[in-house]
């Protein structure tokens, strides 16, 4: 069953063609990684899915509703996550508060007027954005301005962010982009964690292969705004269409 | 068609002075990347070049006239300026005449020294800071040079008359064909739009047919390519800002005949350019002097006592009322640039 | 109390003994003293003082959460002295209906600019609200004299309608009041050479600024506070995170054009006038520089920044070249004329010059205001302490980490 079907969506930049005739289908409780070069039209794809863009053609359906037209905060609240490759935090807030909001968010939806409540009476919300610094190893932190925290651990407060949501459907957007090898391998065992303990669809644009063959059970490669393949790692390896467009080019770049 | 050529000459002059203000204006914020609220005190401190160099050449000495007698038959005393003493007594009636061109000489050296002193001293400090900042420190600085001209001159306006040759009025109408004066236009306005016609036309030719012009134009485009390319663009920016500050300043200078002086005319005009730049699409050179005309010209309809009649008060509002409009629907303005202060 | 934590309770306490105190605060000087002219203890600055810090506490609602920079409040504060003024021409002067309305009156038109002006941002917001309010003003000015007054402006008149209050008498000068209390009743209080002036007027507009200030106080703490910060902070990750920044950003507006509208209400209150002027654009300015100076997104900040310069303005406009050559008198003639000469430009008439110096050297060197430069000096002397008991509080240090 699939969560997410993208058919036929297309995309045009002036007289260029970003995207050409994508179809892919996210199967519930997956992880599903796209690949390919720069310039595929990896992050094009992205944009459409959240609504910060919106395709010429095709359709983009999330669980039997189209989220096409809707605004990025509203196909946020029907259960689509966002991670950005630099992570978009509340830098002039405190952790604790970054982590609040989207628990406020979950709970109360776009916009509500609560301001004459206090913060501290909100008991269950605090409760629940502790707990879910504490999953991150966040919690010693809670205190710190966030952007005064290390890239990793921004990187770490945002997934929890996105988490604290309960999504449905958690996008990555090359989430390991300019980090150390030893703060990657962290990510990826975040990310094993995550995939294992909850109840989610994972879908991840990549460019490191060693992050894409750890986590996907299934890769999609994009290539000139179309996909060329899509398969089980394993398969997607050996595949010689993969070898001539795109590995050729990750080895250099890793 | 009488009544609406004489709007739209009416419109020219103080769309002038709105295109070169908001002409300064875009070129700090493209080259700079700063918003600076304090250009309208630059074209009142313009103004005021003009009225201290008119009073510094009519500064005189006294003498005593043996050729003219007071009823006692004492030798009269009679107040002599210095300019008599240098140049005789009919070219000093002339340059004293001439004050406000000749000011000009004056202005732009003041003014490009106050340009880079205001860079250097304060402006360059604030490149990181956020544009709030900007407007703040700017709006800080506007106040001041508004208060420290107070002092000096006082409060009320200083009467500062264009040379005797451009006193009259130009017949518009009879050259045309129509009655004669129907379209009468003072000339010293013809002279301003002429004159704001010339420095719009240099400032334009010198970023077009210069090499510094060049790199300016490429910095305005991307700051930090063209500073890694090894080019002083630190510098240049500093030599723009000097720029901005004497086009402003000759702005102001030769508007004084058009509109005497006070304190509070730079807060008056830079609101007002500041909208104008606006509604040209910040960032944007043409859209700024397209703007400055447009809205100019629009002001002097909306004050067609035909145009009174049926919407009263129109213009007092048009240009604010045209600045939402077009922020509505054009939110870059009318010829502003993708990315410009979106965020 | 009152659901505030320990320190914001504290905050609020100081707050109302400094404004309930201020007759005695705001008068050091004896009568008759040659600092007596100094003495800020009068009902009229007094009342401008805690009506200006209703002004910039609203104002910082919108900029200091939100950084919206707004160059158009005034309009707010205008829009309700008129709705003020014309509640006591037609219903009563009593001033509770004058005050409400024009704070519902505010909020509406603020609901109109904000919804306009919010579709943009960064300086095209500021424009937009600047345009706005000189509309407003030169609307006032012009053509809306009917309801406004144009130049002349509106006062409230013995031939006004009135139907709640019984008819005045020819010429008989209408009084705002509260419930018969009239604004400008008080009593003064002679204690040996002081003088103290109690005034009714101020009294009422300072427990509304303190009811004013608690409200802020109970905004900034709610989970619409902390939006209102994401808002500033970063917009994109609030909209990935589900939250629509639109209506909160309006509300903030209409919240903060309350507040402007409750100040302009209450300025018709104390003194039942009200002119256009009141809505230029540098009055606009005035309460930015309020809040800057104070401290922008900081509780106490904007109270401060509009005690300060409404104090300053009346202290140090005051200073006039006599009092200045009587200070110093004292020193060799030489010496008294130059600082004199020196001195003289910043005071009396050149206080603007004092005041946009004064707010250029905040900007530069202290961007969080008056607040943030009493944190540093505090901290430099807990600093002090800290190294006096290092080696104490370097164990304390060492202990922390066990301990958790």
């Amino acid at each position: 069953m699939a969560i997410l079907e993208v058919k036929n969506v297309g995309k045009r930049f002036g007289g260029l063609q970003a995207l050409g005739d994508v179809n892919l289908n996210v199967a519930e409780n997956s992880c599903h990684a796209i690949i390919g070069p720069n310039g595929a039209g990896k992050s094009t794809l992205l944009n459409c899915l959240v609504g910060k863009l919106i395709p010429d053609t095709g359709s983009v359906m999330f669980d039997g509703h189209s989220v096409l037209g809707r605004k990025p905060y509203e196909i946020n609240q029907m259960g689509i996550s966002r991670v950005f490759q630099t992570p978009e935090i509340f830098g002039d807030l405190t952790v604790m508060e970054n982590m609040l909001i989207p628990c406020f968010a979950k709970r109360d939806g776009a916009f509500r007027m609560h301001a004459i409540e206090s913060i501290k009476h909100e008991t269950d919300i605090i409760g629940k954005a502790e707990g879910m610094l504490e999953e991150m190893k966040l919690i010693e932190k809670r205190h710190m301005t966030a952007s005064s925290m290390s890239r990793g651990d921004k990187r770490r407060l945002e997934i929890a962010m996105c988490l604290a949501q309960e999504p449905r459907l958690l996008l990555l957007d090359e989430p390991t982009a300019g980090m150390a090898r030893a703060d990657t391998n962290n990510t990826i065992d975040l990310l094993k964690q995550i995939k294992e303990e909850r109840d989610i669809t994972i879908a991840i644009i990549e460019h490191d292969m060693h992050v894409v063959f750890s986590l996907a059970d299934r890769i999609t490669v994009l290539a000139q705004g179309t996909p060329l393949v899509e398969d089980t790692p394993d398969k997607i390896k050996g595949h010689p269409k993969v070898r001539e467009a795109y590995l050729g080019e990750t080895q250099d770049a890793a | 068609m009488d009544a609406i050529l004489l709007q739209i000459l009416n419109g020219m002059d103080k769309g002038s002075a709105y295109a070169l203000i908001a002409l300064g204006l875009t070129l700090i914020f493209g080259t700079l990347g700063v918003v600076n609220f304090a250009h309208g005190a630059l074209f009142l401190i313009g103004a005021f070049c003009a009225v201290t160099f008119s009073k510094i050449l009519s500064l005189s000495h006294v003498v005593i006239d043996e050729s003219q007698k007071d009823f006692l038959g004492n030798p009269l005393k009679v107040e002599v300026p210095y300019i008599y003493d240098m140049f005789g007594q009919a070219t000093g009636d002339v340059i004293i005449d001439w004050a406000v061109p000749l000011s000009l000489l004056f202005t732009v050296p003041v003014m490009i020294a106050i340009g880079f002193a205001m860079e250097r001293g304060l402006i360059k400090h604030f490149y990181k800071r956020p544009h709030a900042d900007q407007i703040l420190v700017t709006f800080g600085l506007a106040i001041v040079l508004a208060e420290i001209v107070k002092y000096f001159y006082g409060a009320n306006p200083i009467p500062t008359p264009a040379p005797s040759a451009f006193a009259g009025s130009f017949d518009f109408g009879a050259m045309l064909g129509f009655d004669p004066n129907t379209i009468i236009y003072p000339y010293w306005r013809l002279v301003y739009f002429a004159f704001a016609a010339v420095i719009i036309g240099g400032v334009f030719a010198f970023l077009q047919f210069t090499t510094f012009g060049m790199v300016v134009r490429a910095g305005m485009a991307d700051r930090e390519t063209v500073g890694l390319l090894g080019i002083n663009i630190d510098k240049r920016f500093t030599i723009m800002f000097g720029i901005a500050a004497a086009v402003a300043g000759v702005a102001g200078a030769m508007y004084a005949p058009i509109n005497s002086p006070n304190y509070n005319m730079g807060m008056d005009f830079l609101v007002l350019s500041f909208v104008v730049v606006v509604v040209g699409g910040m960032g944007s050179l043409p859209g700024a002097v397209l703007a400055g005309f447009l809205l100019g010209i629009l002001e002097s309809f909306a004050s067609m006592s035909v145009v009174l009649e049926t919407l009263p008060g129109i213009n007092q509002i048009i240009i604010y009322l045209v600045a939402i409009i077009i922020l509505l629907t054009r939110p870059r303005g009318l010829m502003g640039r993708k990315g410009v202060m979106e965020d | 109390m009152f659901g505030l934590n320990k320190k914001d309770a504290g905050l609020l306490i100081v707050v109302a003994i400094l404004a309930l105190a201020a007759p005695f605060i705001l008068n050091p000087f004896p009568e008759g003293s040659a600092m007596a002219q100094f003495n800020a203890g009068y009902p009229d600055l007094m009342q401008r003082l805690v009506i200006f810090g209703i002004f910039a506490i609203g104002f910082n609602i919108l900029f200091g959460l939100t950084g919206y920079l707004s160059f158009g409040h005034a309009a707010f504060l205008g829009v309700g002295s008129y709705a003020a003024i014309w509640m006591m021409k037609l219903l009563t002067m009593n001033v509770i209906p004058a005050i409400v309305v024009s704070i519902i009156i505010a909020g509406l038109f603020s609901l109109l600019v904000g919804f306009i002006s919010l579709r943009r941002s960064g300086i095209y917001f500021s424009i937009l609200t600047l345009a706005f309010a000189q509309m407003s003003y030169a609307l006032a000015y012009s053509v809306l004299t009917p309801i406004t007054g144009g130049e002349t402006g509106l006062q409230p008149k013995y031939t006004d309608p009135r139907v709640l209050d019984k008819a005045l008498e020819a010429g008989q000068q209408p009084r705002a009041n509260l419930f018969g209390l009239e604004m400008n009743q008080g009593f003064q209080l002679e204690m040996g050479n002081w003088v103290f002036t109690f005034n009714a007027g101020y009294y009422i507009a300072a427990v509304v600024m303190l009811v004013a200030f608690y409200l802020s106080i109970r905004i900034f703490r709610s989970p619409f506070g902390m939006m209102l910060r994401a808002v500033k902070s970063n917009q994109q990750r609030m909209n990935y995170t589900g939250l629509n920044s639109k209506p909160y950003t309006l509300a903030a507006f209409v919240i903060s054009g309350m507040y402007a509208g409750l100040a302009g209400g209450l300025l018709v209150a104390m003194d039942t006038q009200v002119g256009a002027e009141r809505m230029f654009w540098t009055a606009s300015g005035e309460v930015v520089l309020m809040t800057i100076l104070g401290g922008a997104g900081t509780l106490i900040g904007p109270v401060l920044g509009a005690g300060f310069i409404k104090y300053m303005e009346n202290i140090v406009s005051k200073i006039n070249k006599s009092v200045l050559e009587q200070w110093f008198a004292f020193m060799p003639d030489g010496i008294e004329d130059v600082l004199v000469a020196i001195i003289y430009p910043f005071v009396g008439k050149g206080w603007h010059l004092t005041l946009g110096l004064l707010f250029m050297l905040v900007v530069i060197f202290l961007p969080g205001g008056l607040v943030e430069g009493g944190q540093r000096i505090g901290k430099m002397f807990r600093r002090r302490d800290a190294n006096a008991n290092s080696i104490e509080a370097d164990a304390a240090e060492q202990r922390k980490p066990a301990a958790e």
